[in-house]
């Protein structure tokens, strides 16, 4: 005799997981919360931990959605689960600073995806204010390496945490764009957020 | 440290929803399937950062399902539902369609526990007899004779209802 499974009515299990996936995030059993924020320089991914912000990632730059959160469930812990309502602050600064509203991002942020002379670096960056922009050298002196201005840019291309992290900020020290996280498009347009005059 | 890669739980839960709910659905009905399956990932994400291996993660989430399938008749048994809603879930029809699952998970749910959890596991959650032997904390053997059992009594029942009009 066979005893074929309960028929499942479509879209049933998903919606019960998204309400199961909430009430973890309500009942701070996640230790990892994540959310897609549109943008206009494409689809994001913000990552939050207790101790806030950790990852903003270029979703299909950073080889998208399952690597970006796999990356992350390596290195911090694989307690991650989807819950948007968790980054509203996120996603609403993110919101105000493209359309021009908003200069300085009033996040905590999360550190830990960085370690040693990269966060040094990172966190000199995260200084270089709204409108200007700084050298891979003058990153390098101010994080205790005048030398390591290579480093220096290595250390901006693996910033965890961009747009609110202005590595964008950082060019060359002739005057070219240098590299960037997200592609030179996106340096680009960021620039020209903050600075329209110079980089339209 | 845990020593196993796991996914990020979102995809682990994302992955094994539909089989989770279908096994529920199976052994508690569906009535009592939403909460079971809440409790079941609630309590799965507490162990989580405690695992220490992914080779069976679907094997490991339905055995706790099985257990939340377990309170949920445990429960049961210490508040047995009114008359009135009894009547209406045995009327074949009307569960029929509030389960949607049809009458024969109704007719499982009524077995002796040890054979309505080997059949909901066995054929609503889809595990091997190896699996459901370590879920129930039993042997092999016993597992098959249970779900042999079970199947033995569910034939007989059938046999004695008459066919519908």
């Amino acid at each position: 005799m066979s005893l074929p499974p309960p028929d499942l009515v479509p879209g049933e299990a998903a919606a019960l997981a998204a309400r199961t996936s909430a009430r973890a995030a309500d009942e701070g059993l996640a230790q990892i919360v994540y959310a897609r924020v549109d943008s206009p320089v494409g689809q994001l991914v913000a990552v939050s931990t207790p101790r806030g912000l950790a990852r903003i990632a270029y979703e299909l730059e950073n080889g998208g959605l399952d690597s970006i959160l796999d990356d992350v469930a390596l290195k911090l812990s694989p307690s991650i689960i989807e819950a948007p309502a968790r980054l509203d602050d996120v996603r609403r600064e993110l919101e105000e600073y493209f359309e021009g509203r908003r200069q300085n991002f009033d996040l905590a942020l999360d550190w830990s995806l960085t370690t040693g002379f990269r966060r040094r670096v990172l966190q000199q960056c995260a200084r270089i204010p709204f409108g200007a922009t700084s050298t891979y050298k003058e990153m390098a002196i101010a994080a205790g390496s005048p030398r390591a201005f290579r480093a220096a840019g290595g250390a901006l291309g693996s910033n965890p945490i961009p747009i609110v992290v202005p590595c964008h900020r950082v060019l060359a020290t002739g005057g070219g764009l240098g590299g960037y996280t997200g592609g030179l498009d996106r340096k680009r347009k960021l620039l020209s957020i903050e600075a329209p005059t110079l980089f339209a | 440290m845990p020593t196993a890669h796991l996914p990020p739980f979102q995809r682990f839960l994302d992955t094994h929803r539909d089989d989770v709910l279908r096994f529920l659905i199976a052994s508690v009905g569906r009535h009592d399937a939403d909460d079971a399956f809440q409790e079941t990932f609630l309590s799965a994400l507490r162990a989580y950062p405690r695992l220490t291996s992914n080779s069976n993660l679907r094997g490991w989430v339905l055995t706790i399902a099985h257990r939340k399938a377990i309170d949920v008749h445990r429960a049961r048994r210490r508040n047995p539902l009114p008359v009135a809603e009894v009547r209406e879930r045995v009327d074949g029809s009307a569960s029929a369609t509030a389960d949607g699952a049809g009458d024969h998970w109704e007719r499982v749910r009524a077995l002796p526990p040890r054979q309505r959890e080997v059949l909901t596991l066995r054929y609503g959650a889809d595990l091997t007899h190896g699996e459901i032997a370590s879920a129930l904390g039993c042997s092999e053997e016993a597992a098959r004779r249970a779900a042999a059992d079970g199947l033995k009594t569910l034939r007989e029942e059938l046999r004695d209802v008459p066919a519908t009009p």
